[in-house]
């Protein structure tokens, strides 16, 4: 029998402390929708989706309703678009029937417009990277994707040389709505195939037919549960064990029965600590709660590395189907503790590149000034990609360089995507490194000192 | 199914006659009753059993809106969400 303690605090939890599922993300095969017509491949597309998750709004909310807490985001991931259309060459009627599917069933993003060119890049890989920036400025709900490096395979630099430039096309089509096309566009290094958050979520091809994905959150729970430890980090790391435990254990159950209630294969549970703009919802929060006076302090990287460590360790014990990115997300504009610490210069995008090496994904959401050459766009994904490969490691980069501002201006993106002050870019060029494209080659596996 | 009815807020008289009438009319027995004050919030908490084909997200907003009314917050929620927090 549950006691009236713990009912409370689950309460509390929900209430005060903004605990919520984040997102219930449906995967879905589109294999099966591949025809030699772009006009038949976009139309089984279409079909296919608004079949497979017709219910899945509803099904969420009336579980919500049951449960009594929000589950957010309703999404759905497919199989990267790029397989899908490699023989017919029709990205743009397939992404515009992902648009109109996306509609049709309510859900807030569709993820999968994306390319796995860690390797290598054939002529109609390169085609449909190009496609990105009309795509994604003529679409409202597509997010996009593109992998472009693998602790196996080391990192392909002519992807990466291309990437700047894609990032700055996006910036410049939509340059009217401060450059918000490159929030819907994720830069991967080891990107993984079954993560239910936006922007960079695709359905692997190693996925079932349809999956229901479960990303939690609780950025605030772990704040509130850490203000009444006083003892040293052993206790403060057994607390948040504890905490991310009952995250994950909700996680879990929302995952459980949407997938029995929609009839498909429950994936994974998402450990992810994911922030919003919103007060007492920041992961940078939880690292002054441990004991900074502000993120970017040094220690910022030690106190990361533990909360990150620490969720897993908690949530791993709550669930045997633990997947994504599962660990701190840290996108600026996103986290109200993150803009507060860019906008007084304590926090900088050194320090947050220092970070990612020991949190779940990479430099997220970030606006750099709209002058941002493309080749320095892809130095920052030459070194954030070189982090996740040494260090077997999902990363990311999703930079806006803001059209028309400077460091100093704000680029205002609204809802879940936040604010963002523009921050400085180190403006000596990488533009010889760049230009030599080929390939990184993949590290070394043993000899690790 | 089992269910959670916890009021939360400000005692004042009548809370539990017109819960109870609530509950009463849509067919929901209570099996068990609890009130204490927790963290200076007035904390009523119902254990009650709801029959699988009742309408759970219309009961919640009646007791919702009724929670207004009191000047409390009123939820139900399955007793799911509980288990799987805090029971192994």
């Amino acid at each position: 029998m549950i006691n009236n303690k713990e009912i409370f605090e689950t309460i509390q939890m929900i209430n005060q402390q903004h605990l919520d599922v984040r997102t219930t993300t449906l995967g879905i095969s589109l294999l099966d929708c591949i025809c030699d017509s772009p006009k038949r491949t976009a139309e089984k597309v279409y079909d296919k989706i608004t079949k497979s998750a017709k219910n899945l709004v509803k099904t969420a909310n009336d579980l919500a309703s049951e449960l009594g807490i929000p589950i957010v985001n309703k999404r759905v991931s497919v199989t990267p678009v790029s397989l899908i259309t490699a023989n017919n060459g029709g990205h743009l009627e397939v992404i515009r029937a992902l648009d109109k599917a996306a509609n049709e069933i309510g859900i807030d993003f569709l993820g999968g417009y994306s390319a796995l060119v860690h390797k290598g890049m054939t002529e109609y890989e390169k085609q449909f990277i190009m496609s990105i920036p009309e795509a994604l400025a003529t679409t409202g709900k597509v997010c996009s994707s593109v992998n472009v490096g693998s602790t196996k395979t080391g990192i392909n630099m002519d992807a990466v040389a291309l990437m700047g430039k894609i990032i700055r096309e996006c910036a410049e089509k939509t340059a009217d709505k401060d450059s918000l096309a490159c929030a819907k566009l994720v830069v991967f290094c080891n990107a993984v195939e079954d993560n239910p958050f936006m922007a960079g979520a695709f359905h692997g091809v190693g996925e079932n037919d349809l999956t229901l994905n479960v990303g939690v959150s609780g950025p605030g729970v772990v704040k509130h549960a850490l203000e009444s430890v006083n003892g040293d980090l052993v206790q403060v790391a057994e607390k948040i064990k504890e905490t991310a435990f009952k995250i994950t254990r909700v996680g879990s159950l929302v995952c459980r029965e949407t997938a029995k209630r929609l009839g498909v294969n429950c994936g994974i549970v998402d450990l992810s600590l994911a922030p919003t703009p919103v007060m007492g919802d920041s992961v940078a929060h939880i690292l002054e709660e441990i004991g900074l006076e502000s993120v970017g302090a040094c220690g910022t990287t030690a106190c990361l590395a533990m909360l990150n460590d620490a969720v897993k360790k908690g949530g791993i014990m709550a669930s045997s189907a633990v997947g994504g990115l599962s660990g701190a997300f840290i996108p600026v504009s996103e986290d109200a503790g993150m803009i507060r610490a860019t906008e007084c210069g304590d926090l900088n995008i050194e320090k947050l590149e220092a970070m990612t090496c020991v949190c779940s994904v990479g430099l997220d959401m970030i606006a750099i000034p709209g002058d941002t050459p493309a080749e320095v766009i892809s130095g920052i994904i030459a070194d954030e990609s070189a982090i996740g490969m040494v260090n077997m490691k999902t990363t990311a980069v999703r930079v806006i360089p803001v059209i028309g501002k400077g460091v100093g201006d704000y680029a205002e993106f609204g809802g879940l995507l936040g604010h963002a002050p523009i921050i400085a870019v180190n403006k000596n060029s990488p533009l010889k490194f760049i230009q030599r494209g080929g390939r990184i080659p993949a590290p070394l596996h043993s000899l690790k000192n | 199914m089992k269910a959670i009815v916890s009021v939360i807020g400000k005692d004042k008289k009548g809370i539990i006659a017109k819960v109870s009438n609530i509950l009463y009319e849509n067919d929901i027995n209570i099996e068990d009753i609890s009130q204490t004050i927790m963290q200076d919030y007035f904390t009523m908490i119902m254990m009650v059993s709801i029959s699988a084909n009742s309408d759970v997200t219309k009961l919640s907003d009646i007791l919702t809106k009724t929670g207004e009314e009191l000047g409390v917050t009123i939820r139900v929620q399955h007793e799911d969400i509980f288990n799987a927090m805090h029971k192994l």
